[in-house]
């Protein structure tokens, strides 16, 4: 058990008497830190929540934010890192199961899933075997329930070989009168419980995400690990889709963390009710199970719809259809309280109030003390240091993973993997931009501009495809909140994601908070994933590559002297050190707001091309644009808008300060579209050839940038 | 034209065949796999998916069902069948086309857009294309790979559809990844002609598979 004492008092204040042993459990469960969010909730009001768009803000099972007159998206994003740290196959595949379930449970049919994933470095044997089985159970899962992989990252870094951090969003459409959410509002109307049956795994499975891991957890903590099956759950989602199309549903959720506790206490509560479950009516898959057992599993696959008993017989002349277990477990009552009962014999009643809004714990930050060590750097050959990085695991193609997954089922996806976004279409002109993002090692160095940087970095993702940002969620993973400094780091990070997203405004719909990621004394890196989704109309598509000989490209915003914190410093120096790029809010936003004008503007598609720079910075983005385009192009260094003149050639091309894209235009419109800019920027060379030239002091030939680029992961997958 | 599109527990690209067939100019429905009365239409496709998840073998389980008995009943009244990926390895588990498709040679699920030439026009089809044309559509398996056991009898009837040009990503026997029975109406292709419908998806030459059927 991981209540408190001052946990357990509170508890005792608010029962009026001692809770007994499945009381207990129920309310362990509800207050660990992955369900009630206790340490995280104070800091999480920082993020803005409103918008013209926001249809439904944080707080359900995940956002909607309107994408046309008729349409809505539902959008989430979640972790499950613990799992897959003890068992990547099954832990990734669940990661995957829950997210979608999300989605589901607002009525949404889902079109899309991003993963971002980070691993310890490939040399290493066990940080292999994590990152090619997590992989393998997204494709497992994902492919078979007919839901596109579309888009991710991976980063690799030595924190994370013990404790990787996978994490998946989930994005799907819904009109929006079809929307249900997570309610029990009528007295009388029954719980429904539907698909996988009820068994022993994932008991405790929050409370486990809620602990730091030790190297017995592979062993331990399996019975934490829930069990996936993606063809049940493409039953679950048909079935659903199905009842949503032809039964009034009043409240739909899923089964996550929490069990059946969680998703009957969460429901009742949230339109003030109580609520009556009879354990002798859940379908079990195992004999023998204890009320605790069953009321704290986390069996997959598993979904409750609230209807009015009348549809009773009608909902399940569907779940026969699909063969899905289901039966009424419960219903909705006026006594607010969640009564558990066997037999009619009360064994459980706690007010639904107390499960689903635990106090809050107010955690002390502090700002760790800095280690003042600064190695000064001798820079290598900008040459040999360009296609070092090209071949760095972290810039490298993901081909290898993106190969496994289908991306293309439910023929949406306009722009396939491998841009700065994935690209869906939505209907006959307007298409979603969709994108995950995370730079760990600046905001390891500074929690406030690497928080800032994340959210910058995705929105200008989504811009460079050409689509308005709309919307933001999150997956924050950090170490233990108990640590001041990791509370500090939290702070920090979300006051800069905040920030930056007020400013533009995008608002924050959805998110999730994985705490605890620590494993035998090493603290992972904060890594604050941000997904962003955008909008766009299907013409203003733009993409990265070089297009034709003779375009000119223009840079915009300025490069810095910010080498801190880079991919050159990491891949090149093996060091992580300094002050990491800055994010000039004001600059971001500006620049940002352009390069969407420019597209708007752009109806003799002058513009050819369009990429942001992020890591590895503004060499490696032109030269990503060389190798997607297959074009090389002459570039001269001079030109790039920069801080000052005392900038030396490894800083222009690989510091990765933000605010920053590159465009390709026809030569012929080169002048308009420049007196159009009203940012720094400069025509800085010319697309054509077969070799990429950064005069004075780079010249490669495109061919050689590719060889460099591809194959990298699949030399040591092999 | 009435196509009826085969759903199993677990297809999943039922919707998006449907899309393809209205397109190209067809009327679509959707057939549960509990049904083995198919005479009400003109022509069958087999969707892509993972039918009963595929824990077995990819489409062993589909191919015991009561609707295949309904396919090989059509099928003799010179009803054209199209198996595309998961509907391609059912037709092949039946016996409806010769030979087999297995894993991966690289024991991995790949999606990935391919270049492929059309080899013959005698199905339904392909009977829009031109013989020795190159198209583009995307695959998307982990069990693609053809084998067949009497290859030459192949050859001789005419029986290979499409095959791989240049990359021959799944380790295909001489990079087929579409064959047909001996009549030319069963075929079953690996590749995903629904994906390939519309120029913004990529490409629109998978198309005129549907249009084959509509102007059969």
């Amino acid at each position: 058990m991981t209540l408190t004492e001052s946990e357990c008092e509170y508890i005792k204040n608010e029962l009026g008497r001692e809770p007994n042993s499945l009381e207990y459990g129920m309310l362990d469960i509800m207050f660990s830190e992955h369900c009630s969010y206790k340490s995280s909730r104070p800091i999480l009001k920082l993020f803005p929540t409103d918008g013209e768009r926001v249809i439904l803000g944080p707080g359900d099972d995940a956002g909607l934010v309107e994408i046309t007159d008729e349409l809505a998206l539902a959008i989430g994003i979640e972790s499950h890192n613990h799992p897959s740290a003890i068992e990547p196959y099954g832990g990734a595949g669940t990661g995957i199961g829950g997210i979608i379930r999300d989605i589901l449970s607002m009525g949404a049919m889902p079109i899309a899933l991003l993963d971002s994933l980070r691993f310890g470095y490939l040399e290493d044997q066990r940080s292999r075997y994590l990152f090619e089985y997590v992989v393998k159970g997204i494709s497992d899962y994902g492919n078979r329930v007919g839901i596109p992989t579309v888009g991710g990252e991976v980063e690799f870094d030595d924190n994370f070989k013990l404790n990787p951090l996978v994490n998946v969003m989930c994005a799907g459409i819904v009109r929006k009168n079809d929307i249900v959410r997570s309610i029990a509002p009528n007295l009388g109307d029954v719980f429904v419980l539907m698909g996988g049956r009820t068994g022993r795994d994932g008991i405790h499975g929050v409370t486990f995400a809620s602990e730091e891991l030790t190297t017995g957890s592979e062993i331990e903590d399996r019975p934490a690990v829930q069990i996936g099956d993606p063809f049940t759950k493409k039953m679950v989602l048909e079935a659903t889709l199905e009842v949503l199309d032809k039964i009034e549903v009043v409240g739909l959720k899923d089964l996550g963390g929490g069990g059946l506790t969680c998703c009957i206490s969460e429901m009742a509560a949230k339109s003030g009710n109580g609520a009556i479950v009879e354990l002798t009516k859940i379908p079990l898959r195992e004999e023998g199970m204890t009320p605790y057992e069953i009321m704290l599993s986390e069996s997959q696959e598993r979904m409750v719809f609230v209807i009015n008993p009348d549809d009773v017989d009608d909902i399940m002349e569907i779940f026969k259809k699909y063969d899905l277990p289901a039966a009424v477990i419960g219903k909705v009552t006026d006594t607010e309280n969640l009564v558990v009962e066997r037999y009619g014999e009360v064994l459980a009643e706690v007010p639904t109030e107390l499960l689903s809004d635990p106090p809050v714990v107010y955690r002390e930050a502090q700002k760790p003390v800095e280690n003042g060590d600064y190695m000064e750097l001798k820079h290598i050959k900008p040459e040999k240091a360009l296609l070092k990085l090209l071949s760095s695991e972290n810039i490298a193609s993901k081909e290898w993973v993106y190969r496994q997954y289908d991306h293309e089922v439910q023929i949406r996806n306009v722009i396939k993997p491998g841009d700065d976004a994935a690209v869906l279409r939505i209907d006959e002109g307007k298409a979603v931009a969709l994108t995950v993002d995370c730079n760990s090692a600046h905001t390891k160095l500074d929690p406030y501009n690497g928080g800032a940087g994340a959210v910058s970095e995705a929105i200008r993702n989504v811009v460079s495809m050409g689509a308005e940002p709309i919307c933001i969620v999150d997956c924050l993973n950090f170490g233990n909140p108990e640590k001041p400094q990791v509370f500090w780091q939290f702070r920090e990070c979300v006051q800069g994601m905040a920030d930056v997203a007020k400013s533009f405004p995008v608002p924050v719909v959805s998110g999730n908070v994985s705490f605890y990621n620590e494993t035998e004394g090493v603290t992972v890196n904060p890594s604050p994933v941000v997904g962003v989704a955008g909008i766009m109309d299907m013409e203003n598509i733009k993409t990265s590559g070089f297009k034709n000989e003779g375009d000119k490209i223009i840079a915009l915003g300025k490069t810095y002297h910010e080498l801190d914190g880079s991919e050159y410093h990491k891949a090149i120096h093996g060091v992580i050190q300094g002050t990491p790029p800055k994010v000039r809010i004001e600059d971001e936003l500006k620049v940002a707001k352009t390069i969407l004008d420019l597209i708007k503007d752009d109806k003799n598609k002058d513009i050819t091309g369009v990429h942001d720079c992020s890591t590895g910075g503004l060499g490696v983005a032109i030269a990503e644009m060389a190798i997607s385009g297959d074009m090389g192009a002459i570039i001269d260094l001079k030109m790039v808008p920069k801080e000052d003149e005392n900038m030396v050639t490894t800083e222009i091309l690989f510091s990765e300060s933000h605010g920053r894209y590159v465009i390709t235009v026809r030569n012929k419109s080169v002048q308009d579209i420049l007196n159009k800019i009203k940012v720094p920027a400069a025509i800085i060379g010319e697309v054509g050839g077969d070799r990429l030239i950064f005069q004075p002091s780079v010249n490669i030939g495109v061919q050689k940038l590719k060889e460099s680029y591809y194959g990298v992961i699949e030399k040591f997958m092999a | 034209m009435r196509v009826g599109i085969i759903r199993f527990p677990g297809s999943n690209c039922d919707r998006d065949v449907f899309h393809a067939l209205k397109i190209a100019g067809g009327e679509p429905a959707y057939v549960w796999w509990d049904q083995k009365d198919l005479s009400a239409f003109d022509a069958i496709v087999m969707p892509g998916g993972f039918s009963y998840g595929d824990y077995l073998r990819a489409g062993a389980i589909a191919a015991i069902t009561p609707v295949i008995n309904g396919i090989k009943e059509v099928v003799s009244e010179e009803t054209p069948v199209l198996g595309i990926c998961n509907g391609a390895q059912i037709l092949a588990e039946v016996g409806l086309v010769p030979g087999v498709f297995t894993v991966n040679s690289n024991a991995k699920f790949i999606c990935k857009w391919t270049d492929l030439k059309v080899k013959t026009k005698r199905t339904p089809f392909t009977s829009m294309y031109k013989k020795n044309e190159v198209i583009k559509m995307p695959i998307a398996h982990a069990e693609g790979r053809y084998y067949c056991e009497d290859i030459e009898k192949l050859h001789d009837q005419d029986q290979i559809v499409l095959k791989f040009e240049e990359e021959n990503p799944n380790g295909s026997m001489e990079a087929i990844t579409g064959v047909c029975d001996e009549t030319g109406l069963v075929c079953a292709v690996m590749p995903h002609p629904e994906r390939a419908s519309e120029t913004i998806l990529g490409s629109k030459d998978g198309l005129k598979f549907f249009k084959g059927i509509i102007n059969y």
